[in-house]
């Protein structure tokens, strides 16, 4: 079995096992977005970024798909991990600023400034529900189509895909909203998911990041609808005054 | 000349193929080449050809028309070259269909017109054999034209890896094997085991050519130590660097040298399959390989039992699609899979687990043209040119702001200076020298103090820039280093795979930011933002593309801050050319009233009356530089 050393503690850790893993299992705490132990190790969110090997060899890489190595030495919480840590969760808060879960990682690594504009975009890409409905689904009803600053996420040409199930794995493993619907309900209870639709992450109801539209709970409510906030005229204001620079937190 | 070749079997056959290839290089009739690669089609060199060709008939002469690939001399196409049997061959530049049909008439009654001749070549030496191809009979002159020994473009360099380009007919089989071309491949199959040939690899100290340097020889090593029934070559060709076109140079003028070194390199590694990604925007490229392919076939020189061993070997041609990304090795085998061309992490590398999970060797092109080369001369014989860490030579594209832009290749080691002001022959008159970028879009810009850095891999990393695949952009001082900074942003923003959200959103972030100072919008406390950001993205990104993208914004913050500052301060742009930050002005004085640019203005931005000195409406103006261009006193002036 591979031996590695992080932070200085060595361990011994099973051949195809992570660097993640492996600190996680000292108990070393590393922030991470796109992981998630069902799924398979994506690295895209790179917040989970440590230094490894040795000077002058030594680089920054992303702990969950950085496997175990004979005599690997890793520093998770060096200098050089902390900075490009706090930059990349000043990078996060300003693109989604209105995601509780980024606010407080930004908030536990010290980020105390954001001197970028806020963009309130819905997703940071990180692709777990891309990754949830092919891996534990074995569906593939969404992916990722374009590349650079037009990537984003959706189901093959069409808004709903053939294949999508709505089992609203997809929702539920989002790490950037968690106020958003969570999924459909029996149709004996009175679903209210729709009321937790926050303003902070939805403007429109064309722009939600939800591919189940129509909303499976929203079409099982039936008339409320109608009135519900959902309706598609209805147009939500941004939380925060847009020309907002440099004095987010 | 597209003889179909019989099978060659044995070095007899390949002799023969030899001698027939050596009748149609140096035949006995008068022969008239024309360079046929992307650069000459581009500037009307078929056009050329046909008006040669229809002169030659009406004329009735026997000469030989052929086409050749690219000399490199990319600022004089379209090239053609006269070559009178025991006479030094000519080059003329700038041919169009009228000097063409007057250069027929004039060879027919002697006359060699030396008013449009740029060069003349007496003889060769291919680096491959050792010999020298002769063209005259002894060494000549020819009266008003330099011989290309004595002209800077050509003195420096050491054609090693484009060494048939310009010589030979492309989609010619014989002429390739006249130049020495597939007997290493005959030497490696009969008389060399696999660990020698890699142990020669390694000797020559020849590290990738596209740009990252990883040893070959160690690589090679890799695959050939890993344990599979399968095991691939692919040969890396999606260039997509704006400006650097040596991969497609290459690929369109020497196609079987770099069947050849793949040849060799699976034979050396065990691979049975070899694959040419090459991007689906060279379509002269693609033509070309597959005829090669083709022809090779035919020969027996790939398929089964290769000149009677045991080894077989087959290549296919996969064309991508022209994502930038896919250059790095990692997204081109996820593009080769049909998945989206995203990077993924290494370790494992691809040389252990690659393509299908297979071990899988990845060489640029151009690494891969070299193979030949240390074969039939030893691995000592390479490591003679360049550097303590840098052996061999370099293909660059020299382009921008020099009088010669051309594609050249240069032994490493060699200074920038040397580069720029000798071999490009400096910027043009009236300019001066600014900054040369290498590298490709995610290289930095260097400035004149640095010039004497050399070329190798070290040396230009310590200089903040890198070698990347080797395009090198020359910049005078009428360029905007903000505006430069902007342009290769917009261009890595767009082409980022969008996987790394460093990448993605840091990218776009930092082209928000540039496009704000260059607008005049910029702050004093967005500089330390951006050398934040692009820290930032270099350390977390997972791939090359992210690593490198910031190099134009780093290096252009590192050695030219003046500039950014007085973006920042003054609101004004030292090279006058952000838009936001200039205004066009007609000086009285000069301006003579012709309204030939009232004419040009889409904006309809000038006023005035005929005669009398016009008036441009700021608010109007966009800024096209149309007018500035037909203004003929020159009056019209940008502040």
């Amino acid at each position: 079995m591979p031996r590695i050393r992080i932070n200085g503690i060595e361990i011994e850790m099973e051949r195809g096992t992570t660097v993640l893993e492996a600190a996680r299992f000292l108990g070393i705490p590393i922030p991470t977005l796109c992981h998630d132990d069902g799924l398979k190790p994506y690295g895209a969110c790179r917040l989970c970024m440590v230094e490894a090997g040795l000077p002058p060899r030594h680089r920054l890489q992303s702990a969950c798909t950085l496997p175990v190595e004979e005599g690997l030495v890793v520093q998770t919480h060096s200098e050089r991990v902390e900075r490009a840590r706090r930059l990349l969760l000043e990078l996060y808060v300003a693109t989604c600023p209105q995601s509780k879960t980024i606010q407080d990682l930004a908030s536990r690594y010290g980020v105390r400034e954001v001197r970028l504009a806020p963009a309130f975009k819905d997703c940071i890409q990180c692709g777990k529900c891309v990754r949830i409905c092919a891996e534990q689904m074995k569906a593939g009803a969404i992916g990722f189509a374009h590349r650079g600053a037009r990537r984003d996420v959706r189901s093959p040409f069409r808004p709903q895909s053939e294949i999508c199930r709505r089992c609203g794995a997809c929702l539920y493993i989002c790490p950037v909203c968690e106020l958003r619907c969570q999924g459909a309900k029996p149709d004996t209870v009175l679903c209210s998911a729709c009321i937790n639709f926050s303003p902070a992450c939805l403007h429109y109801h064309d722009q939600a990041m939800c591919f189940l539209e129509p909303c499976a709970a929203c079409e099982l409510a039936g008339p409320l609808r109608l009135a519900g906030p959902l309706s598609k005229d209805r147009v939500w204001h941004k939380p925060l005054p847009p020309k907002l620079h440099g004095e987010l937190l | 000349m597209n003889v179909a070749p019989a099978r060659l079997a044995t070095l007899t056959h390949l002799r023969l193929a030899a001698a027939r290839g050596r009748r149609t290089l140096l035949p006995e009739q008068p022969k008239i080449l024309v360079g046929m690669g992307t650069c000459g089609l581009a500037t009307g060199a078929d056009e050329v050809f046909e008006a040669l060709r229809d002169e030659l008939q009406h004329r009735k002469l026997d000469y030989v028309l052929a086409a050749t690939g690219c000399i490199g001399w990319c600022g004089m196409e379209p090239l053609v070259d006269v070559q009178l049997p025991g006479q030094p061959r000519i080059t003329y530049g700038r041919m169009d269909t009228r000097k063409a049909r007057e250069l027929v008439r004039g060879l027919e009654r002697g006359d060699l017109q030396p008013k449009w001749a740029v060069g003349f070549l007496s003889g060769y030496e291919n680096p491959l054999t050792g010999k020298r191809l002769r063209y005259a009979r002894q060494t000549t002159r020819v009266d008003g034209v330099p011989r290309y020994q004595d002209l800077p473009l050509f003195r420096h360099q050491v054609r090693w890896a484009s060494r048939n380009c310009g010589i030979i007919d492309p989609r010619s089989l014989d002429e390739h094997i006249a130049r020495g071309g597939y007997f290493a491949l005959h030497r490696v199959l009969t008389a060399m085991q696999p660990h020698e040939v890699i142990a020669e690899v390694t000797r020559s100290e020849l590290r990738g050519r596209g740009g990252a340097g990883y040893p070959t020889g160690k690589k090679w090593e890799t695959v050939a130590n890993q344990r599979a029934t399968l095991k691939y070559v692919i040969c890396n060709a999606d260039e997509g660097d704006p400006g650097a076109y040596m991969n497609r140079t290459l690929l369109e003028s020497d196609p079987h040298s770099v069947l050849e070194g793949m040849c060799i390199g699976a034979y050396a590694m065990g691979a049975a399959e070899g694959i040419v990604y090459v991007r689906e925007e060279y379509p002269l490229a693609v033509t070309r390989m597959h005829e090669a392919i083709a022809q090779a076939e035919a020969a027996g020189l790939l398929g089964e039992k290769i000149f009677g061993s045991g080894f077989s070997f087959r290549i296919r041609i996969a064309k991508g699609a022209g994502a930038f990304v896919c250059g790095e090795e990692t997204a081109l085998i996820a593009s080769l899979e049909g998945r989206v061309g995203e990077p993924r992490q290494r370790p494992p590398f691809p040389a252990e687990r690659g393509l299908g999970g297979k071990p899988t060797c990845i060489n640029n092109v151009e690494t891969w043209a070299d193979i030949p080369l240390i074969v039939m001369r030893g691995g000592d014989w390479y490591a003679q040119l360049g550097t303590k860490s840098s052996k061999g030579t370099k293909t660059f594209c020299l382009v921008g702001a020099v009088k010669n832009t051309a594609l050249v290749e240069v032994p490493l080691g060699i200074t920038l200076r040397k580069v720029v002001e000798e071999i490009g022959g400096g910027v043009p008159e009236g300019r001066r020298f600014k900054a040369i970028q290498t590298g490709g879009p995610s290289g930095g810009c260097v400035t004149e103090s640095l010039l004497e850095t050399p070329v190798d891999y070290e040396g230009l990393t310590s200089a903040g820039t890198i070698m990347g695949s080797g395009g090198m952009i020359v910049m005078d001082d009428s360029t905007c280093m903000v505006d430069i900074a902007k342009f290769f942003l917009t261009f890595l923003a767009d082409e980022s795979c969008g996987k790394c959200f460093s990448c993605r959103e840091g990218l776009q972030r930092m082209q928000q930011i540039v496009t704000h100072i260059s607008q005049g919008q910029g702050r004093e406390e967005d500089l330390p933002l951006l050398e934040d950001l692009g820290w930032m993205v270099r350390e977390t990104s997972l791939c090359g593309l992210g690593q490198t993208a910031p190099n134009p914004v780093l290096s252009t913050l590192r050695y030219f801050r003046d500039e950014y500052l007085a973006h920042v301060r003054e609101k004004r742009c030292p090279a006058k050319v952000c838009r936001e930050l200039i205004a066009y002005r007609i000086e009285p004085t000069i301006c003579d009233g012709c309204g030939a640019c009232v004419r040009v203005c889409t904006a309809e931005a000038i006023l005035g009356e005929k005669k009398q000195a016009h008036v441009i409406e700021n608010a109007r103006c966009t800024k096209c530089g149309a007018c500035i261009e037909v203004c003929q006193p020159r009056a019209i002036l940008v502040e």
